[in-house]
């Protein structure tokens, strides 16, 4: 069995994601080629051939030429699965490359259980066990979910790739960075964090009121921060910040895996949800099946006190 | 321009879940059902299009799956959506997103579509594929994940979301298809005048056999609830109780109450 693994690289840099394809890849314990588009002094450290391509050439993000590689180092190598990171370069290429090819694509792998791929379905509440049934399978795995555990140390093959068309229908224009932060999340020692479940913005203030008691910051949702309660600068997650702080409250949060990945680290985690089976349990030290807006006005109170 | 939006209806994700007898998907009895999320600001982006281009736009919504889809795309036409399309088909949540793909591609081509809306993904199986299958099945340009969006002479501006607060610019040309992120726009809540001008919008429907020429690549072989990590404590009954055992568990496993 062998996976083609496909490496992410932005603003000149590999990122680490990518060693978690070799995880993933060792789990189902096939044999890896890998795929860069990036540059050499780049090229991650794993044993086995890495197909090169010049992202000075090609651009960091074009997905029609990127698919263009990604198929020619397919045709070269013959993998039975090509394997993205389920991230904005993977969900976006993936069912590009999938497609040509009439591949099967399984979005989001979370586990292999018994040779076979688990995905989770509405808001990871349930778990879906799916099986391609075409000869070559594309996956997008979950960020996160499978683990490097020891700084890859292996000696790469190069092999390159060029292409002779490299047009395309898109044009890359630039990177806007992110906004300013007016608060750095990942410094504070307690954050206490507004979801949807608060129900409106003007509620935000009791949740607040429970960070201050604490001597925290206010974290939030993405929701909260879409919707406009709260600044971009407390959202926690994949498109937010990522933080360990030694105390995380989630007020009114269902925990998903973009939120979870934002700050499954901290030292001990604290919901508060009225859904005793809300996701959010799954990493929670302690779940508080309650009303946010009766239960932590009463703990700020008794903390005040 | 043409302008076409793909709808979802999913279930509300505060709903308990468990699997279907078959074990191939979640049991949909007693759930309550409503647009899917990302498909909102799909529809807001079109309509706002619409009112940028009057009617030099035109724009129809389709969604494939049972009766009960009708609602979501009648919500769509109160929003400002022009007409509705509704692939009719009971058992739309077995087939997998390449047929999902094929079948809005199949209605899709020689209707001379500009530019496609789509949900970056649906909030029940949240594949995040069926947008851009379908613009590669259409030889359509295509970007995914936007938190902007700008049109003008054929030439859509898009901003795509990244990991981090990160975000990418590109542009691309129509016919396009565009996949929508959350925080796009604010997706409007249909007027009631809105909604009664939606009950004369023409809803056409089309039997799902009628288009549908494709077998799945993939099948699922089992639904269930996830691996119940524990070993976390749950706190539940009177509020003051509650609170005052958190707060001895506080003291006792952190540093921050002393
Ligand atoms: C590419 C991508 C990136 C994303 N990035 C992020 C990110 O960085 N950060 C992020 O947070 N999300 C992110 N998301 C969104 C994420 O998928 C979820 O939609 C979001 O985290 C849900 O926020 P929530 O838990 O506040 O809301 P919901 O999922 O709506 O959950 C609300 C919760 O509140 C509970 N509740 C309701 N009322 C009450 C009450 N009165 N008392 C107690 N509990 C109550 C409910 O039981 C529910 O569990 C991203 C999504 C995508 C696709
Ligand atoms: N049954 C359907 N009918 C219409 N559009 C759909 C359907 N399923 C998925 N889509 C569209 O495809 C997007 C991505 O869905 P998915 O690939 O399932 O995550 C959704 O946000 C919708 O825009």
């Amino acid at each position: 069995m062998k996976a083609l693994l496909i490496c992410e690289y932005r603003e000149g840099k590999l990122l680490d994601a990518s060693y978690e394809l070799a995880a993933f890849a060792d789990k189902l314990g096939a044999e890896k080629a890998m795929v860069l588009i990036g540059s050499e002094a780049e090229v991650p450290k794993v044993n086995g051939t890495v197909y090169l391509a010049d992202a000075g050439k090609y651009g960091e993000y074009n997905p029609d030429v990127h698919k263009k590689i990604v198929l020619a180092a397919v045709e070269r190598e013959n993998p039975d699965y090509i394997v993205f990171v389920h991230s904005s370069y993977g969900w976006d290429l993936a069912p590009r490359v999938a497609a040509t090819l009439k591949a099967a694509q399984i979005s989001e792998i979370v586990n292999i259980v018994d040779g076979k791929f688990e995905v989770g379905i509405c808001n990871s509440k349930l778990r879906r066990n799916v099986t391609p049934t075409t000869g070559k399978a594309v996956l997008t795995i979950q960020a996160g979910a499978f683990s490097v555990t020891d700084a890859s140390q292996g000696v790469p093959q190069l092999e390159r790739i060029d292409l002779a068309d490299g047009a395309s229908s898109l044009e890359f224009v630039g990177y806007e960075p992110a906004e300013k932060k007016d608060v750095d999340l990942t410094r504070a020692e307690v954050i206490v964090s507004a979801g949807r479940g608060v129900g409106k913005k003007e509620n935000v203030p009791v949740i607040a009121s429970l960070a201050k008691a604490l001597g925290g910051e206010l974290g939030a949702s993405r929701p909260v921060v879409d919707a406009g309660w709260v600044e971009h600068s407390h959202q926690v997650g994949t498109t937010g910040q990522t933080v360990s702080p030694k105390l995380y409250v989630a007020c009114g949060i269902s925990g998903a895996i973009q939120h979870l990945a934002g700050m499954k680290k901290s030292d001990f985690i604290v919901a508060i949800n009225k859904d005793k089976d809300a996701p959010i349990g799954e990493v929670a030290d302690v779940l508080v099946v309650a009303d946010v807006l009766q239960f932590v006005p009463a703990l700020t109170g008794m903390l005040q006190k | 321009m043409k302008v076409l939006v793909c709808i979802k209806q999913v279930p509300d994700m505060e709903s308990r879940f468990k699997a279907n007898s078959s074990g191939n998907w979640y049991d949909e009895a007693d759930l309550a059902f409503r647009m899917n999320e990302y498909d909102e600001y799909a529809v807001e982006q079109a309509v706002q299009l619409r009112e940028q281009l009057g009617d030099a736009a035109d724009v129809t919504v389709i969604s494939i799956g049972p009766d009960r889809v009708q609602e979501a795309l009648k919500k769509a036409l109160a929003m400002g959506c022009d007409r509705g399309v509704h692939v009719q088909d009971p058992v739309s949540s077995l087939k997998d997103p390449w047929q999902i793909a094929s079948i809005i591609a199949t209605f899709a081509k020689d209707k001379g579509f500009d530019l496609i809306f789509a949900g970056m993904q649906s909030q029940d199986r949240g594949s995040a594929q069926v947008g851009v299958t379908v613009a590669e099945q259409l030889g359509y340009s295509c970007a995914t994940t936007l938190v902007g969006f700008a049109c003008s002479d054929g030439v859509i501006t898009a901003k795509r979301e990244l990991e981090g607060g990160l975000k990418g610019v590109v542009k691309l040309k129509t016919p396009a298809l565009v996949t929508c992120q959350l925080g796009l726009n604010v997706p409007r809540y249909p007027t009631l005048p809105n909604i009664m001008k939606a009950k004369k919008k023409e809803i056409l429907s089309i039997p799902v056999a009628d288009i549908l020429k494709e077998e799945a690549l993939a099948t699922t072989t089992s639904v269930h609830p996830p691996a119940r990590k524990g070993g976390g404590i749950v706190l539940e009954g009177d509020l003051n109780d509650m609170a005052a055992q958190l707060i001895g568990i506080l003291k006792e496993k952190t540093a921050v109450l002393r």
